[in-house]
């Protein structure tokens, strides 16, 4: 935001120039309202994809929202763009809104999200057979702490997010506790405590994600996960119990209300065109996150290496 | 001397009975199958969270006067503060604008750093003196060096909006209760319940109402910072000397002059601290607004805590403090000023009686046409920052790696002997039982309208289906209060005899007490992990501070001819400060005891964001799933539970008094 005087009025009188040749073959001046949540993967596609908009012309607003409310300014035309709908945390609340009709899930982001139980590598040593869930179920005392003990100590994510994990632990008879943390920042302020002690720990990781890339450490494979394991008890390992699998995989996709594509049918075509992928994301936000870059610079960069690619997808 | 003897006997044998049904209900409840009177059966639940939400619907999307849509009118509400929030925003933050997003162009760019500083600091010498204009001057200048300036702008931007429209909201609606007996009666409960449910609670409704943005977080800090001002209008207006009234009525005043030009300036004073009160809510505020897309200050405490930056979360959260110093004193500055003092000069020019605006009007307009070719004139450099970097995260690895046994035992210790039995108290008590104990209590302390008032929202909190939750809230409180009381009264008595050590925890509490609590969440959750002692310990430093401010004022404040009076008949110092100093300070040490149940209730929701089971978390995942009904059900058990506690404690205290003859008893 720190722009000197000087270099801003040139700025500006490019930009004007530019704007009025621009503006006149866009459908609609009225700004369209991407909603920002507050991890940086999300900011980061966020801003790329307004930076890509405004280039063809488009003008953009940022609007801060929570990430399961921001479903009901969707609804009603006050945002107009969701960036990262996750296929794990956000399936439900997107259903329930496409079903209504006002909101529409325009396509994946090519994003694919992760979500599963994670061990800093150090524990490898401790319990032989992992990343197999066996070899976690065999060894869980080794995570037990004063509090759970006998039993071992699972950070789950929080309890919002779903994830049927005090199901799968009674499924697959584990004897884990599941302990909820409330936010994510609490959840990977317990792996950093955990890892600078090389302590036993457990918990929910997901990706993209900057933790990955700082902690050393793997998912634990559980059996693969299938629709029908999560709804059948018959289907899985344990012939009683449904959940008895691990998490499902998927894409991470972009909604947004159902009247963008009349208002602005350009911005439309170019968000159905937007496609990312997990490593340059990883790589983007391990840069804001660890390396401590400013998201403005990590955007500008990846729009000026990439520029035939955002081109195409506005049709220039 | 008999019947006290025997009503004691009776209030011994109740306690008892509670203890032994606490520690017994549950088996025998399930011997006799009678499983209900511990756990309230679902089906016997009010659906009123259904009701709420349907509610909420129909008012958005069909309710109407005449033609006029409900949502229209609230969408121009939300249009009408809009404009001086960009406005304002515009002149600190991001210059004033034509157009929107990148093809905008920048009509004036926004006052400059050094504008901003010389002028509150000028604010600061006009309101008092130059010490004043330094501190506050140093405080902003704080916000450049630790390069926060571009969010304090924006959170700066939003006081400026929030406190005008709370501290007028909060003077009519004050002046119309003043006027109206039968308003003001129907007003205070309303009041008790803005002050006490959870702004979470009420966020998602707001958002449905006012649309997603800044102005549905201005709207939610207006809502949670009026309520002091209508109390001290009210207060105020009732305190004026009647002869000022009745010089007014032989005047020959209007019902209109009355108010506007009697009533209102003769309360002025006591009116300053009430929009001082606000200044301070709405600052307390900021993390939570940003959450609903206020951005600034709260913003980057929020982001830094997310990828675990805990030096960033403080320096930002510092700065939120700095900033609620600096306008905190100079809003109390302006309070004490006498507005009456005469000009001196009256004949002068406009430049000689307004050196300070001919100098920051100069200043404004050098910097403007020199900054065009100075750059740093205008917007502080990124070079030229400071920040405190790794420190903060170095020490906290530091006590992690080599004291993390300790930590441990501190907590393990807490845990056995303090939680878990105290868990356990709560949730193995039959309801009916509590029910019933709340209002015998309530009876005894405050006759039958306590006993009423008790019982009522007592049965309310269990057929909304919230008792359990409700039992783990008072349990994590309970623990809370009864750690910051332990801590905070012998420090707060401690510092009231020692003026060093006064001193030294003045600043501690004022710090604690506007650092908002993300900044110390995570760092607690790294050394205590998630659990209830984690949530223990974040409430504990947020509410200390009652106790402590309490404690030390109640003993400053008594009598020295009291304290003379002990030393004269050979008391020793012990004997003076228990015989004498803390039984006359009780009725002030309760109040400090009362607001920390307060201000420990209000933490409730906070802690939910490091995974507690109780009415926060219900009411945090209400805010997350947009789900109106249940958050507004468990944020009014959670005003009950506080409601219950204020009568309950307010009463007890008034006894005190009256014991020690510090009150008249009734009549």
């Amino acid at each position: 935001m720190k722009r000197p005087i000087a270099k801003l009025t040139v700025g500006l009188m490019a930009s004007l120039m530019l704007s009025t040749a621009a503006m006149a073959d866009v459908e609609s001046t009225d700004p369209i309202k991407l909603t920002l949540h507050d991890w940086s993967g999300q900011l980061i596609n966020t801003r790329i994809m307004g930076s890509i908009l405004e280039e063809a012309g488009y003008n953009i607003e940022y609007v801060q929202a929570d990430y399961i409310a921001q479903f009901a300014g969707l609804k009603t035309g006050d945002l107009h763009l969701a960036m990262e709908i996750w296929e794990t945390t956000g399936r439900e609340a997107l259903d329930e809104a496409t079903a209504t009709g006002k909101v529409v899930n325009i396509g994946e982001t090519g994003l694919q999200a992760i979500e599963e139980w994670w061990y800093p590598l150090y524990m490898k040593e401790q319990c032989p057979g992992l990343p197999d869930w066996k070899a976690l179920k065999a060894c869980s005392e080794k995570f037990a702490t004063t509090e759970t003990a006998p039993s071992g100590r699972y950070v789950g994510a929080p309890v919002t997010w779903g994830g049927f994990d005090d199901e799968r632990v009674e499924a697959l008879d584990m004897d884990f506790e599941v302990v909820h943390a409330g936010t994510d920042a609490a959840l990977f302020a317990e792996l950093e405590s955990a890892y600078q002690r090389k302590a036993p720990i457990v918990l929910w990781v997901y990706v993209p994600h900057w933790a990955p890339t700082k902690y050393e450490g793997e998912f634990v494979e559980f059996p693969p996960y299938s629709k029908a394991c999560y709804t059948d008890a018959a289907v899985g390992v344990n012939p009683n119990a449904t959940y008895d699998c691990g998490k499902p995989r998927g894409p991470i996709w972009k909604a947004s209300w159902s009247g963008l594509q009349e208002k602005w049918p350009g911005a439309h075509a170019a968000i159905s065109a937007y496609k990312i992928n997990n490593a340059e994301m990883s790589d983007m936000v391990a840069d804001v996150d660890l390396n401590g870059i400013k998201i403005d610079a990590v955007v500008k960069t990846w729009m000026d290496s990439n520029q035939a690619r955002w081109k195409a997808w506005i049709g220039q | 001397m008999r019947k006290p003897a025997l009503s004691t006997l009776v209030w011994i044998g109740l306690c008892l009975i509670t203890l032994v049904l606490a520690q017994y209900g549950k088996t025998w409840s399930k011997s006799l199958d009678i499983g209900w009177i511990i756990k309230y059966p679902s089906w016997w639940v009010i659906p009123i969270k259904d009701n709420i939400s349907n509610g909420m619907k129909w008012l958005i999307e069909d309710a109407r006067i005449g033609s006029v849509f409900f949502i229209d009118i609230t969408r121009s509400i939300s249009w009408l503060i809009e404009q001086p929030y960009l406005l304002v925003k515009g002149f600190l933050s991001v210059g004033l604008l034509d157009g929107v997003g990148r093809n905008a162009t920048q009509i004036l760019p926004p006052l400059s750093w050094i504008v901003v500083i010389s002028g509150i600091s000028a604010l600061g010498h006009y309101a008092k003196d130059w010490k004043l204009a330094v501190l506050v001057g140093s405080c902003f200048l704080y916000l450049s060096v630790f390069g926060q300036w571009d969010s304090a702008m924006i959170t700066l931007a939003s006081v400026i909006i929030a406190v005008p429209l709370g501290a007028i909201g909060g003077l009519l609606l004050g002046i119309t209760a003043y006027k109206h007996p039968r308003f003001d009666r129907l007003l205070v409960p309303v009041l008790d319940l803005m002050q006490t449910i959870p702004i979470f609670a009420y966020l998602v409704p707001i958002l449905f109402m006012f649309g997603f943005g800044a102005v549905s977080a201005l709207v939610a800090t207006i809502i949670y910072a009026m309520p002091p001002m209508v109390r001290i209008t009210t207060l105020a207006l009732r305190n004026v000397p009647p002869e000022i009234c009745d010089f007014g009525v032989m005047a020959g005043c209007t019902e209109r002059q009355m108010t506007w030009k009697i009533l209102v300036p003769s309360a002025s004073q006591s009116l300053m601290l009430g929009v001082n009160q606000v200044i301070m809510l709405s600052l307390n505020m900021v993390i939570i607004a940003s959450m609903i897309g206020a951005g600034g200050l709260g913003f980057d405490v929020l982001a830094a805590l997310r990828r675990l930056d805990i030096g960033g979360g403080f320096e930002a959260g510092i700065a939120i403090v700095v900033l609620a110093i600096a306008i905190d004193r100079l809003s109390q500055a302006i309070a004490r000023k006498n507005t009456n003092t005469h000009r001196e000069h009256q004949d002068a020019s406009w430049l000689k009686q307004h050196p300070r605006s001919v100098i920051i009007i100069v200043i404004l307009l050098v910097t403007f046409f020199i900054g065009q070719l100075l750059p740093f004139l205008q917007t502080w450099p990124e070079a030229w920052t400071l920040t405190t970097g790794t420190i903060w995260n170095d020490t906290i690895k530091y006590l992690n790696i080599n004291h993390f046994d300790q930590f441990e035992a501190v907590k393990i210790f807490f845990l056995t002997y303090l939680l878990l039995p105290l868990k356990r108290f709560f949730l193995g008590l039959p309801w009916p039982w509590s029910i019933a104990m709340l209002i015998a209590l309530g009876w005894r302390i405050g006759g039958w309208k306590l006993a009423l008032l008790n019982g009522a929202l007592s049965v309310l909190i269990l057929v909304t289906g919230m008792w359990t939750k409700a039992m783990i809230t008072v349990y994590l409180c309970g623990a809370a209060v009864v750690v910051s009381s332990a801590i905070g009264i012998p420090i707060g008595i401690w510092a009231a005899l020692n003026t060093k050590v006064g001193r030294v925890v003045g600043v501690v509490i004022d710090t604690l007490q506007t650092l908002p609590s993300f900044v110390y969440l995570i760092p607690v959750v790294m050394l205590f992990r998630i659990g209830d002692f984690t949530a223990m310990v974040a409430i504990v430093l947020y509410a200390l501070t009652p106790a402590v401010r309490y404690a030390s004022h109640g003993i400053r404040n008594i009598k020295p001819e009291l304290i003379e009076a002990g030393i004269v008949s050979g008391c020793t110092p012990r004997q003076l400060l228990i015989r004498i100093r803390l039984p006359l300070a009780l009725p002030e040490i309760l109040l400090g005891i009362n607001q920390t149940i307060m201000l420990a209730l209000s933490m409730v929701v906070i802690t939910a964001l490091v995974g507690t089971r109780d009415l926060g978390q219900e009411v945090y995942i209400a805010l997350t799933k947009a789900d109106t009904g249940r958050g507004i059900v468990a944020g009014l058990a959670i005003a009950f539970i506080a409601i219950i506690a204020d009568r309950t404690i307010s009463a007890s205290a008034k006894h005190v008094r009256q014991r020690f003859g510090m009150e008249a008893a009734h009549g």
